[in-house]
């Protein structure tokens, strides 16, 4: 008896449809996040993460209207990050049925954002997404820097010192991805997530990289992390939850059945 | 037949107020106006965030009265979530020590930051996520609800209840057990998210909305 490590599914959306293609075999419309988190919900999903890709500021309605029936249906905790800039973004979420809103480079660019976020919602309800990069060149101690625009623009932050700094301006939970790993299927940069969840005393959720289950076991058991975060193995039935979720039961991590 | 849910300012109602007309044709209404919370049929006290700022903002829209109130006469079925529950308990131990509604004898104390997992790893504060419940006694809310079933938590604080009869559940997080499920008379509070804990806490919510103390 403990508390279970976490499965969090993500789903890319974009003017209120998944994007990036969800292949289950017998859903219906697969780019209706509706029908998509209600089926990771049936087969066990910990939460579920919605990020908007969304560019334009006028289909962003679409995207709240679009949590507001995530959330009227779905019963598990909801996550939606994706250009989250303002107190006046997170009472939006919050009022639609989100848990939690995930602000990532509206943080790099004012990190008393964070502050104030957390002081008027409550630290439960915000998540800082960082997204690092290794910078230390071979054979140097390893270092990594946290990144913006898809991995592209360095902060020149260090990572580690970074997830340090958005604990103690109130952030209640950290969503690391590391952009090396990401869409590679490589697993987790376990040395990143390691230094972090050592770092902080608030829960990490580890993300970029799954291409298999034991990924997701390395990224628990030898990155320290409390969740992990995954959305192509899933969203292409390579794995299912139920199925991610006993191997990892099987390997002595204890996951909600 | 009316389901209010007190609005005093603290968090969101939403997901609340959702999943309870998930379960239930009833009416459900999020309000901090005493006289529909007066004339409602079952109340909800859910909270969030910081334990002073619920206290302070309980008085600040005039409602401690009303709450202290409806506990003392017990004619209808309420429903603490959260911080809703550590409220109902004497005093907190968080933001320097701050006096709650002292409706059941008991403290809510923060957990300790050091304890470790069996893997040797620093279990983490807040207690976020899926843990199993410990049936303590039997209620009528617990219908359906079966030994270890998961239920969602998010929280630092957790309340420890002085009489043993008060107590319907508990959890384990490291060498604590939290008294996660209290209750007397017609109210019953609990620590997790019933409207966050799929299945299991849907379950609680129709119980709770059938409930007739």
């Amino acid at each position: 008896m403990a508390l279970a490590k976490r499965i969090i599914p993500c789903l890319d959306v974009e003017s209120g449809r998944v994007v990036k293609g969800v292949n289950f075999v017998d859903i219906r419309d697969a780019g209706d996040p509706v029908e998509v988190a209600q089926r990771y919900n049936l087969q066990g999903a910990d939460e579920i993460t919605v990020l908007d890709i969304t560019a334009s500021h006028e289909d962003r309605n679409t995207t709240v209207e679009m949590v507001e029936q995530i959330a009227g249906e779905v019963f598990i905790p909801l996550t939606v990050g994706g250009g989250i800039r303002s107190c006046d973004d997170i009472r939006t979420m919050l009022n639609a049925g989100a848990d939690k809103v995930s602000i990532n480079t509206a943080a790099v660019h004012n990190p008393d954002f964070v502050r104030e976020a957390a002081d008027r919602f409550g630290s439960q309800c915000i998540v800082v997404a960082i997204d690092a990069k290794q910078v230390s060149a071979e054979g140097e101690p390893l270092r990594w820097e946290v990144f913006t625009h898809g991995g592209r623009k360095t902060t020149g932050l260090d990572a580690v010192e970074w997830a340090r700094r958005m604990v103690e301006y109130g952030a209640g939970e950290l969503l690391l991805t590391s952009m090396d790993r990401d869409g590679t299927k490589q697993g987790f940069d376990l040395g990143v997530t390691r230094a972090i969840s050592d770092a902080v005393s608030v829960p990490v959720i580890a993300s970029g990289g799954v291409g298999n289950l034991d990924h997701l076991v390395d990224g628990i058991l030898e990155g320290g992390a409390d969740a992990v975060l995954a959305a192509s193995i899933f969203h292409f039935s390579e794995y299912t939850i139920p199925e991610a979720k006993r191997y990892m039961a099987s390997r002595g991590i204890t996951m909600r059945l | 037949m009316t389901i209010a849910v007190i609005d005093y300012g603290m968090g969101n109602l939403h997901s609340v107020a959702k999943a309870l007309e998930h379960v239930t044709q009833e009416r459900v209404v999020i309000t901090r106006d005493a006289r529909r919370i007066l004339g409602a049929t079952r109340l909800v006290l859910p909270g969030q965030g910081a334990i002073r700022d619920c206290m302070s903002e309980l008085e600040h829209t005039e409602l401690r009265g009303l709450v202290d109130e409806l506990l003392a006469q017990q004619s209808k079925p309420l429903l603490g979530i959260c911080l809703g529950q550590q409220m109902l308990f004497e005093r907190s131990e968080e933001n320097g020590g701050t006096e709650c509604l002292g409706f059941m004898p008991g403290q809510v104390r923060r957990f300790p930051t050091d304890m470790l997992d069996p893997h040797s790893q620093r279990l983490k504060v807040p207690h976020m996520g899926w843990n199993q419940l410990q049936l303590h006694q039997d209620h009528a809310l617990w219908r359906g609800i079966h030994q270890d079933e998961h239920f969602y938590f998010l929280h630092s604080y957790y309340v420890t209840a002085s009489n043993d009869t008060d107590v319907y559940g508990t959890i384990n997080y490291g060498h604590i057990t939290a008294h996660v499920a209290t209750g007397r008379d017609a109210t019953f509070a609990v620590q997790f998210h019933p409207e966050k804990s799929s299945r299991a806490g849907l379950k609680l919510l129709e119980n709770f909305v059938y409930w007739a103390p």
